[in-house]
């Protein structure tokens, strides 16, 4: 008995004394890192900024850019970014290379204090050196100091105790440094792209039971097999089960350049990372981006794009081929069941009976992963709030759908949410009349915060 | 004291089509751009949304989308010795107002003159003699020719994804298009639009008779597109809401379709809106304009911007309202015959022959602003003037844009117009109707005019433009000639119910009904500064930094809806100004 207490006790001790540890003793930055991919030129301040989508959590929504103070959404509660211009008091003005590093590579801020993975500084540990300095030139001296106090983050015990992030990071943080692996410089860029300052793993990535990610390289099977991010399904960009897998390189490169291509439409947390990010990426990296993405991806080649002119819709529907659900609708029998009938009065106009939609411009709506997503969040918050796709040098519309959510009640949205998710080849669970009002709550939350 | 505002490179007045590609050109340039817009901002979400914009009585017979006559109007009478009252309730045309202007509420009919339009002078004398032209007929050539502005036309059409079918590619004639169309030097864009049931039954008569049927070139895409500046449609379905609506679903070509989100992204160009421009203001010396004057809605107060470039790019009429009101060219005098601002006024004739059967049933809400067939057998190139006994010609046209519930419920001649009756025979005809219809030039005459009313004024205390205008015994011959032409046409059909409308000898213009909102003359294009305002560059002759888009440059009308022709006369001025003006700013002619 005595020997078992004084076990516990010795363990006991040893807890605290990793604990205070933990608290106390003072963190070890990780050293510069190596030059990135081979041949790899510095970046200019501003490109760094954008390969590295600063802007998209540090901009809250009609803010100041890099003025901080967007929520960014956890499951512990909102984290609000903080301002990072070179304002001396509300900013980061005076923050010195290393201080700038150590945010960068070891998640501590300028006063020592462990800062919330929400800052993907476990991604941004394969930043190079060149990178970091651009990045830091960036922030001290092309930014102008805007003088802005963000919302503080206050997450409910035990998530306030940043002490506890330290443990996480022992825990959760991959090796710092990037190290080519491909033997080919444009492979070994996108990976660094991909891996490091685009951070695509921080929503693409499932997290594991620390809520770290699941990996951290295309090494780890989990890498990109799929997350979530405010509810919303982020597609896996691997594997038989991804949506990207029956895209060709050009519809790829087109939907990082513009948001949009013949298979679909951005939407959610990724309308940022287009918008702020990857609308801005070089031809070039864009192009070793996808080819990247492709490679680690199983799916091995996709059909190109069709070449010629566009060919004309078809004038008639429900013909020979079409699945049943085209057929329903083609039959405009006003019968047929109030999901589908809800289908054809608000949608039918632009996504087709087919479910196809068109080119570029109205997303297919049949094998689309926000559709069939479970929980279908974004299905129902796209018909609710509308959506629109960014503005983009290629591609400049900022087209948007329409929101239907003052036209439907939560009843027929769930109606025709649970259509669409169990027409043409799609085959989803239905969504309930609760789901929408729940998420129609949520929404006006957002809208009145 | 107006305010004074930072001056700028360029003032575009107006954000419609003209005004948005001379914008976006010229912003590209690296010019500072400032458009002055008179409406309210507009885009697709939200003012033009499902389903609040398919709304037949706040936009088609409210007129959302158009200038109010409270806010801008005009006075009319149809000869000089009337006296013009103003046009307070819109009928006969309907200016837009608003960004995208017009080119939110058109129907997409977007077709280039015939070769011969733009030298018709020249043409007639040529082929028929002088002494064919009425004496009081303004007869005159653009200044311009069809080869010159072919590949302007054709960039205007891959900027709006025309849908439709060459007939003539390079000299070669092409089965299934306009055999008597102009050469041009690439097909469509995107294919032809599927077609309604009238206009297949209209293709199956007209070619039995010999005719060249061909799909009328739509601003409906057929199909998905991207134009050169990245700007998307989506393909049409059929809605039936083109005219008077903007598009809901962004199949449309408009300003906001096909230029405006790219314009946006310019960093030297802005735009304010419910801003009016009320006069251009010269240089003391009176040989430039020093920018413009405007009224700012929101602040009431006048703004002085100055620029050292001015782009006129309103409505037609509007922009001959500015010209009159700045003092800029001389004003027209129809008693003299002196004076160039205001001449050559001109409208459009139109007639059409309604068909009802008992037994067809068209679906007619099943449509688009532009979907139908067309045959030019005869069109201005194709009629011999000296033995018809008129000058012009006209399309020949069948096909419906849609079937809305208050405008497009049309019925055989004799119905009631209201109670149980009219219910009735709704009941028994709705969709059972086609037409066949008339779309054909006019000239301008010495007496067809616009110039400042002497009495009248608007809310900014300026004068009201006057207009001056009738129909002409030329012209209604024309018309009555179509008459005949489609006649034999529509009873090879079988009609059990035949009207027609085509306008009697001695017709006069009535602003009351809908006609057409093709509005041309007044600023008009030439190449001798007596008989027109502007150069073949759209160049004011007197005020070299004053550039008037738009139809106002047309001497007469065309038989063809405008907008093909305007939109390829602005990238034709577009080269002028960036390929010789902007470098050495002078009078171009």
């Amino acid at each position: 008995m005595l020997t078992f207490l004084r076990v516990i006790g010795w363990i006991a001790l040893l807890a605290v004394v990793a604990v205070l540890a933990i608290a106390f003793v003072p963190h070890r930055r990780t050293p510069p890192q190596a030059e990135a991919a081979a041949g790899a030129e510095a970046a200019k301040p501003l490109y760094a900024a954008q390969l590295a989508d600063c802007a998209a959590c540090h901009t809250a929504e009609g803010g100041v850019p890099f003025a901080g103070g967007r929520p960014i959404e956890s499951p512990f509660g909102a984290i609000y970014s903080p301002n990072i211009t070179p304002d001396p008091e509300t900013g980061i003005g005076g923050i010195t290379l290393d201080q700038f590093r150590a945010v960068l590579y070891d998640g501590i801020g300028r006063d020592g204090r462990n800062l919330y993975p929400a800052m993907p500084y476990d991604n941004y540990r394969k930043l190079s050196e060149a990178d970091v300095e651009a990045l830091y030139a960036f922030v001290t001296k092309e930014l102008a100091p805007v003088r802005n106090e963000p919302r503080k983050t206050e997450l409910a015990f035990p998530f306030d105790q940043r002490w506890g992030i330290r443990a996480w990071k022992i825990a959760g943080l991959p090796e710092a440094g990037f190290v080519p692996r491909f033997g080919d410089p444009v492979l070994d860029r996108g990976a660094y792209i991909v891996e490091g300052p685009g951070h695509c793993g921080a929503c693409h990535s499932p997290r594991n039971e620390i809520f770290a990610q699941s990996g951290y390289s295309s090494e780890d099977d989990a890498f990109l097999t799929g997350g979530e991010i405010a509810g919303w399904r982020a597609p896996a960009l691997r594997g038989d089960g991804s949506p990207i897998a029956g895209w060709s390189a050009e519809d790829l490169d087109l939907f990082l350049a513009t948001g949009r291509n013949a298979h679909a439409g951005v939407g959610g947390e990724m309308r940022l990372a287009i918008e702020h990010s990857l609308q801005y990426l070089t031809d070039d990296d864009r192009h070793a981006v996808v080819a990247y993405l492709k490679k680690i991806g199983p799916q091995g080649a996709a059909p190109a794009a069709p070449a010629g002119p566009p060919a004309a819709r078809p004038d008639a529907f429900g013909g020979e081929g079409a699945t049943e659900t085209e057929r329903l609708l083609a039959s405009a029998d006003p019968g047929m069941p109030l999901g589908a009938r809800l289908f054809l009065d608000n949608c039918a106009a632009c996504h087709f009976v087919d479910g196809q939609g068109a080119d570029e411009i109205f997303p297919a709506l049949d094998g689309n992963q926000t559709v069939t997503a479970p929980g279908a969040t974004g299905l129902v918050t796209t018909i609710l709030r509308g959506a629109a796709l960014p503005s983009t040098g290629i591609r400049p519309m900022a087209l948007r759908m329409p929101d239907f959510g003052g036209r439907l009640s939560d009843a027929e949205v769930a109606e025709l949410a649970t259509f669409v998710r169990g027409a043409w080849h799609n085959r989803a669970e239905p969504v309930s009349e609760e789901r929408v009002r729940d998420l129609r709550a949520e929404i006006k939350a957002q809208a009145t915060d | 004291m107006a305010r004074q505002e930072k001056k700028k490179d360029v003032v575009v007045i107006g954000l419609g089509w003209t005004g948005s590609i001379l914008g976006i050109e010229l912003a590209r340039e690296g010019l500072e751009v400032l458009a002055l817009e008179r409406g309210p901002d507009r885009d697709t979400v939200p003012d033009f949304q499902y389903p609040k914009v398919i709304d037949e009585l706040r936009f088609g017979i409210r007129y959302g989308f158009m200038q109010k006559p409270r806010n801008s109007t005009l006075t009319i009478r149809r000869s000089l010795d009337e006296t013009a009252l103003p046009y307070r309730v819109l009928g006969s045309f309907l200016p837009g107002d608003g960004v995208g202007g017009a080119g939110v509420h058109w129907n997409g009919q977007t077709w280039r003159p015939q070769a011969v339009e733009y030298r018709l002078r020249s043409y007639v004398e040529e082929t028929f003699g002088k002494d064919i032209i009425p004496e009081d007929m303004n007869l005159q050539d653009w200044g311009v020719t069809a080869e010159e502005l072919e590949p302007h036309l054709t960039r205007f059409e891959y900027l709006l994804g025309i849908s439709g079918k060459a007939g003539n590619l390079n000299g070669s004639i092409v089965e299934g298009g306009n055999p008597f169309e102009a050469p041009r030097s690439k097909d469509y864009p995107l294919p032809p639009l599927a077609q309604t049931w009238d206009s297949v039954l209209f293709t199956d008569a007209a070619r039995s008779m010999g005719y060249h049927p061909f799909p009328r070139p739509a601003a409906n895409a057929s199909a998905a597109y991207v134009n050169e500046y990245g700007m998307q449609l989506g393909p049409c379905n059929y809605c039936g809401f083109c005219e008077r609506f903007g598009c809901l679903n962004y199949s449309k070509a408009s300003p906001q379709t096909c230029v405006i989100d790219a314009l946006k992204r310019e960093p030297t160009f802005e735009y304010r809106v419910n801003s009016e421009v009320l006069r251009i203001e010269k240089a003391a010396d009176g040989k430039t304009a020093t920018g413009v004057t405007y009224f700012d809605e929101a602040a009431k107060e006048e703004v002085f911007q100055p620029a050292d470039l001015v782009i006129v790019c309103a409505y037609s009429l509007h922009n001959v309202h500015l010209l009159l009101l700045s003092q800029i060219g001389a004003p027209y005098d129809p008693a003299t015959g002196e004076g160039v601002v205001g001449r050559n006024y001109a409208y459009q004739v139109n007639g059409g022959t309604s068909l009802f059967f008992k037994d067809k049933i068209f679906n007619p809400f099943v449509g688009t602003g532009s979907s139908g067939v067309t045959i030019d057998d005869f069109s201005i190139s194709q009629i011999d003037f000296g033995r018809e006994g008129f000058i012009g010609g006209s399309y020949i046209t069948a096909g419906h844009s849609g079937g809305r519930p208050i405008q497009q419920m049309s019925l055989p001649p004799g119905t009631a117009s209201w109670g149980a009756e009219w219910k009735a025979a709704v009941g028994e005809w709705y969709g059972h109707g086609m037409s066949i219809g008339s779309h054909g030039s006019n000239m301008a005459y010495r007496d067809t005019c616009l110039d400042l009313d002497p009495t009248y004024k608007d809310r900014h205390g300026r004068p009201l433009m006057r207009m001056t205008f009738d129909w002409k015994p030329n012209d209604i011959r024309m018309n009555q000639f179509m008459g005949k032409m489609i006649d034999p046409i529509a009873k090879s059909l079988n009609p059990d119910i035949l009207s027609s409308s085509y306008k009697k000898d001695g017709a006069k213009y009535d602003v009351r009904p809908y006609q057409t909102t093709h509005n041309v003359g007044g600023a008009v294009m030439g190449v001798d500064r007596k008989t027109s305002v502007v150069n073949r560059y759209l160049q004011s002759w007197d005020i070299h930094n004053v550039f008037v888009m738009g139809a106002s440059a047309f001497p007469q009308n065309i038989q063809y809806n405008p907008t093909g022709a305007v939109g390829g006369l602005a990238y034709w001025a577009v080269e002028a100004l960036r390929g010789d003006y902007l470098k050495n700013p002078r009078p171009l002619m």
